[in-house]
C-alpha cells in the first residue's frame, strides 16, 4: 500500500514549468509556453488524483514519503523533507491544483494578449510550487517555506503590471503586512520547537495525546503566536488590509491566490495544529472571535464598494472569516468544508467578475456596467449560479458548508450563540451586497457613460486599464471559450460541491483533524436554524431587488439620507487611514530622523570614520620609521635581536645561565 | 683546558664586530665583509660547542654555513659590481631607491 507515492512530483512538476517558461519563456513561441504552463500543472494534478483512491478506504492511514537526506540536523534539532498525504491535505491538494489548473486555462485567454505571457505563466507555476510544498509539509519548517514561498509568489503577481505604480505599492503593501504575520508564525515554529523538541506534525500530535494534562499555558502562546501568522495570511483583523489592495493584480491571480488557496492556507494551518489549538480553548475562542468580526466587519465595507473586483475581495475576507469562525468552534471539517465550496464559488466568481472586465475593455466600476446579460449569456448565467450559491441557497455549495459551521457554532452554546448571530447577520449582508453586484452588473441598462461628469481622472484611468488589460472594442462581447470553459466546470462544482454533505465530509477528514464531540443538533433545532440561513439570504435577495431593480436610484437616497454611516463604509472605516497615521507615519519618522541621524549618521557612520582616522593618524608617525635607509633597518633588527636575547637570558629565566655557570664550572 | 666560555666571549666579540661595522661602515664592500665578519662569529661558537659536548653535527653545520658564506659571496660581488656599474658609487647612503 505505502509504496513509491512520488509525492515530490506534486511540487516540483510546477517547479519544472516555473523554470522552463522563467528561463526560456521569452524565446520560446507562445503556444509552446502555454503548453508547459498548462500541462504540468495538469500533471501535478493527475500525480494527486492517482493517489488519491488510497485515501478512501475504511481505515486508510496518513501516507508519509521522507527524503532520506535530512535537511537541519544541529544537535538535538532534526528537520527533514518530509511529505505527508492525509485526508486534509488531500482536500487541500485537489482544491490547488485542480482550481488552479482550471485557472491556468482560463489564464491562457484572459492573458493572452499581455506582453508579459511568459512571465506570468512562470509566476503562477512558481505559486503551485509552493502552494503544494505548503500543504503536503509533514513539519512546521517545511510548511513555512511553502508559506513563504507563497508570498513571494503574491507578490511578484500582485505587482505583475509593475509599471502601475498602484500595482507595485500594493504588491508591497502585502509583503509588508504578511511579514507582519510571518513573524508571528516564526515565533510560534521556536516556541514549537523549545516546547515539543520536535516541528513533525505527527510526533507532536502523538506527544500531546499521551499527556492529556497539558492544557493552556505555553500551548495557549503557541496558538496564539501561530494565529498572528494565519490572520496575515488569511486576511483576517487586523491584518486584512493588504487584500483589498492585492486586487491590483490580473483577475485570475486575484481567483487562485487570493480568493482559492493562498489566502486559506491560514485555515489550513489551523487544522493541520488543531491538535495545539484543542488543547487551549482560550486560543480557540480568540479565533473564533476573530472570524466572527472578520466576518462581519468585511461584509459591511463590502455592501458599498463600487469595484466588481474589490466587492469579491471584501467578500473573501468576510468568507475567511466564516472559516476562522468554524476553526474557533473547532469544527474543523466544518471550515474546510467551506473552504472548498469557497473554493469553487469564489473561484467562479472572480473568474467571471474577469471575464466581464475583459469583455468590456477593462472597466471594473460596477456603475458603468449593467444590462451585460445579453451580452455575455454564459458568464452572465454562470456568475447567476455563483451568487446564488454565496448567498447560501439549497441546493447549492455554499448552503451546506455555511450552515455546517453556523450549527456548530450555535451547538457550542454560550458565547457560539452569539458568534451564530453575527455570522446570520452576516450572511445576510453577503447576500444582499452579492445580488447588488448582480443587479449592477447585468440587469437593467447599460451605463456605459453614467459617470461622465466625472470626466478626466475617470478617463485616463480607464484608459490606462485598456492598455493594460486586453484591448478590444466598445461592444461588449463574450470571452472566448477558454476562459468559458473553465466557468462552467467551477460553475457545476459550485451546484455539487455541498452535495456529499458536513457529515460525510467531516467523517471523512476525521482522521486528520478529529471528530467533534459536542451534542448533536436535534432535527428541529436544525431544520429552525437551516430555515432561517435560507430565509435570511432570501430577504438580502429581497432588499438588493427593491433597491437596484424595482426602483433604482433608491441606494443613492438611502445613501445621503444616512451620510455618515454611508461615508464611514465607503471609506473602509479609515483603518488604512489609521495604519497610516499609527504605524507608518511613526515609523517612517523614527527611520528618518532617529535611525538615520542618529544611529546611521552619527554612531555608524562615526564609528567607521574614527577607525579611519586613528588608522591614517597611526600611519602618519609610524611613516617616518620607514626611512629607506638600509642601515637604519638593520640596526632596528639588531637591537631587537638584543632586547629579545637579554628577555630570554635574563629577564625570562634570571637564575639558569647554564652555558655560562657550565663553563665556570670547568 | 681553555673553558667554553672564552670561544663564546670572542665569537660574541667577532659578531658584534661585525654588527657594528655593518651599522657604520658607508662602503658597500666593507659592509659586505662585516656580514662575513658575523657567519664567522656564528662559525666559531658552533666550533666551540660541538667540541665541548662532542658532538659532530656542529661542525658539520659550519660547512653548511661556510657553503652559503661562499654562495652569497659570488652572489654578493656580482651584485655590488652591476651597482657600481649603474650607479657609479658604493656608498650605501646613496642607494636608496627604496625610499618614499
Amino acid at each position: 500500500m505505502n509504496g513509491l507515492l512520488h509525492l515530490w512530483l506534486v511540487p516540483l512538476l510546477p517547479f519544472a514549468g516555473f523554470l522552463i517558461n522563467g528561463v526560456l519563456g521569452r524565446r520560446l513561441p507562445k503556444s509552446l509556453v502555454t503548453a508547459v504552463s498548462l500541462l504540468f500543472p495538469l500533471a501535478s494534478f493527475l500525480v494527486v488524483l492517482g493517489n488519491a483512491p488510497g485515501m478512501f478506504g475504511a481505515n486508510s492511514k496518513p501516507l508519509v514519503e521522507v527524503l532520506e537526506q535530512p535537511w537541519i540536523q544541529a544537535g538535538s534539532v532534526y528537520v527533514d523533507f518530509s511529505f505527508v498525504l492525509d485526508h486534509l491535505s488531500l482536500v487541500m491538494l485537489l482544491i490547488v491544483t485542480g482550481v488552479g489548473f482550471l485557472i491556468h486555462i482560463y489564464s491562457a485567454g484572459y492573458m493572452a494578449d499581455d506582453p508579459g505571457y511568459a512571465r506570468y505563466f512562470s509566476y503562477l507555476n512558481l505559486f503551485l510550487f509552493f502552494m503544494t510544498t505548503l500543504v503536503l509539509a509533514g513539519n512546521v519548517l517545511l510548511m513555512f517555506v511553502g508559506w513563504e514561498g507563497v508570498g513571494l509568489a503574491s507578490y511578484l503577481l500582485i505587482g505583475f503590471w509593475f509599471q502601475k505604480s498602484s500595482a507595485a505599492n500594493a504588491g508591497m503593501k502585502a509583503f509588508v503586512v504578511n511579514r507582519i504575520g510571518d513573524f508571528g508564525f516564526l515565533i510560534g515554529i521556536f516556541l514549537f520547537l523549545s516546547e515539543f523538541h520536535s516541528l513533525t506534525f505527527g510526533a507532536v500530535a502523538y506527544q500531546l495525546s499521551s499527556q492529556p494534562e497539558l492544557q493552556g499555558g505555553i500551548i495557549t502562546v503557541i496558538a496564539l503566536c501561530l494565529l498572528v501568522g494565519a490572520t496575515g495570511k488569511s486576511a483576517q483583523l487586523p491584518l486584512y488590509v493588504w487584500l483589498p489592495d492585492a486586487m491590483e493584480g490580473p483577475t485570475p491571480v486575484s481567483a487562485l491566490i487570493h480568493a482559492a488557496t493562498m489566502v486559506t492556507a491560514g485555515v489550513y494551518m489551523i487544522a493541520r495544529t488543531h491538535f495545539i489549538f484543542d488543547r487551549s480553548p482560550f486560543a480557540l475562542t480568540v479565533v473564533a472571535i476573530i472570524g466572527a468580526a472578520t466576518a462581519f466587519f468585511a461584509a459591511t465595507i463590502g455592501l458599498v464598494q463600487t469595484d466588481i473586483k474589490r466587492v469579491l475581495a471584501y467578500s473573501t475576507v468576510s468568507q475567511l472569516g466564516y472559516m476562522f469562525l468554524g476553526c474557533g468552534v473547532a469544527a474543523y471539517s466544518a471550515a474546510i468544508f467551506h473552504l472548498m465550496t469557497h473554493a469553487f464559488f469564489k473561484a467562479l466568481l472572480f473568474l467571471a467578475a474577469g471575464s466581464v472586465i475583459h469583455g468590456i475593455g477593462g472597466e471594473q466600476d460596477m456603475r458603468r456596467m449593467g444590462g451585460l446579460k445579453r451580452y455575455m449569456p454564459v458568464t452572465y448565467w454562470t456568475m447567476t449560479i455563483a451568487v446564488l450559491a454565496i448567498a447560501g441557497f439549497p441546493p447549492l455549495a455554499a448552503f451546506f458548508s455555511k450552515d455546517a459551521i453556523l450549527n456548530a457554532a450555535f451547538m457550542q452554546g454560550g458565547l457560539g450563540k452569539i458568534f451564530w448571530f453575527v455570522g446570520l447577520v452576516t450572511a445576510l449582508l453577503t447576500s444582499f451586497y452579492m445580488f447588488r453586484l448582480w443587479y449592477l452588473t447585468f440587469q437593467g441598462e447599460r451605463h456605459e457613460h453614467a459617470l461622465e461628469e466625472h470626466g478626466a481622472a475617470v478617463h485616463a484611468r480607464h484608459d490606462t486599464k485598456l492598455t493594460l488589460e486586453a484591448d478590444h472594442a466598445h461592444e461588449p462581447h463574450e470571452s472566448p471559450w477558454s476562459m468559458l470553459g473553465p466557468l462552467v466546470i467551477l460553475a457545476i462544482l459550485s451546484i455539487i460541491g455541498g452535495w456529499i454533505g458536513a457529515g460525510r465530509f467531516g467523517a471523512f477528514l476525521a482522521p486528520s483533524v478529529g471528530t467533534r464531540s459536542a451534542e448533536a443538533a436535534s432535527n428541529t433545532v436544525e431544520i429552525v436554524l437551516t430555515g432561517l440561513a435560507v430565509l435570511v439570504a432570501a430577504l438580502g435577495w429581497f432588499i438588493a431587488d427593491r433597491m437596484y431593480r424595482a426602483r433604482p436610484g433608491s441606494a443613492d437616497q438611502l445613501a445621503r439620507s444616512m451620510s455618515g454611516p454611508y461615508n464611514l463604509l465607503v471609506n473602509k472605516y479609515w483603518v488604512d487611514e489609521l495604519y497610516q497615521a499609527v504605524i507608518v507615519k511613526p515609523l517612517l519618522l523614527t527611520s528618518r530622523f532617529v535611525l538615520n541621524y542618529v544611529v546611521d549618521v552619527a554612531i555608524l557612520g562615526g564609528a567607521a570614520w574614527l577607525l579611519g582616522a586613528i588608522a591614517s593618524f597611526s600611519g602618519a608617525i609610524l611613516q617616518r620609521w620607514q626611512s629607506g635607509n638600509l642601515r637604519s633597518y638593520a640596526a632596528w633588527l639588531a637591537a631587537a635581536a638584543a632586547v629579545v636575547l637579554i628577555y630570554v637570558l635574563w629577564i625570562h629565566s634570571p637564575s639558569t645561565l647554564p652555558i655560562f655557570n657550565h663553563g665556570a664550572g670547568q | 683546558m681553555i673553558p667554553i666560555s672564552w670561544y663564546l666571549l670572542l665569537s660574541a666579540a667577532l659578531f658584534c664586530l661585525g654588527v657594528v661595522g655593518f651599522l657604520v661602515k658607508r662602503n658597500l664592500i666593507t659592509v659586505f665583509m662585516s656580514i662575513e665578519l658575523m657567519l664567522n662569529g656564528v662559525n666559531l661558537s658552533f666550533v666551540a660547542f660541538a667540541h665541548q659536548w662532542h658532538l659532530v653535527k656542529g661542525q658539520i653545520f659550519v660547512f653548511f654555513v661556510m657553503v652559503v658564506a661562499a654562495a652569497e659571496a659570488a652572489v654578493g660581488l656580482a651584485i655590488i659590481i652591476a651597482v657600481f656599474r649603474a650607479r657609479s658609487t658604493l656608498a650605501v647612503d646613496r642607494i636608496d631607491l627604496m625610499k618614499l
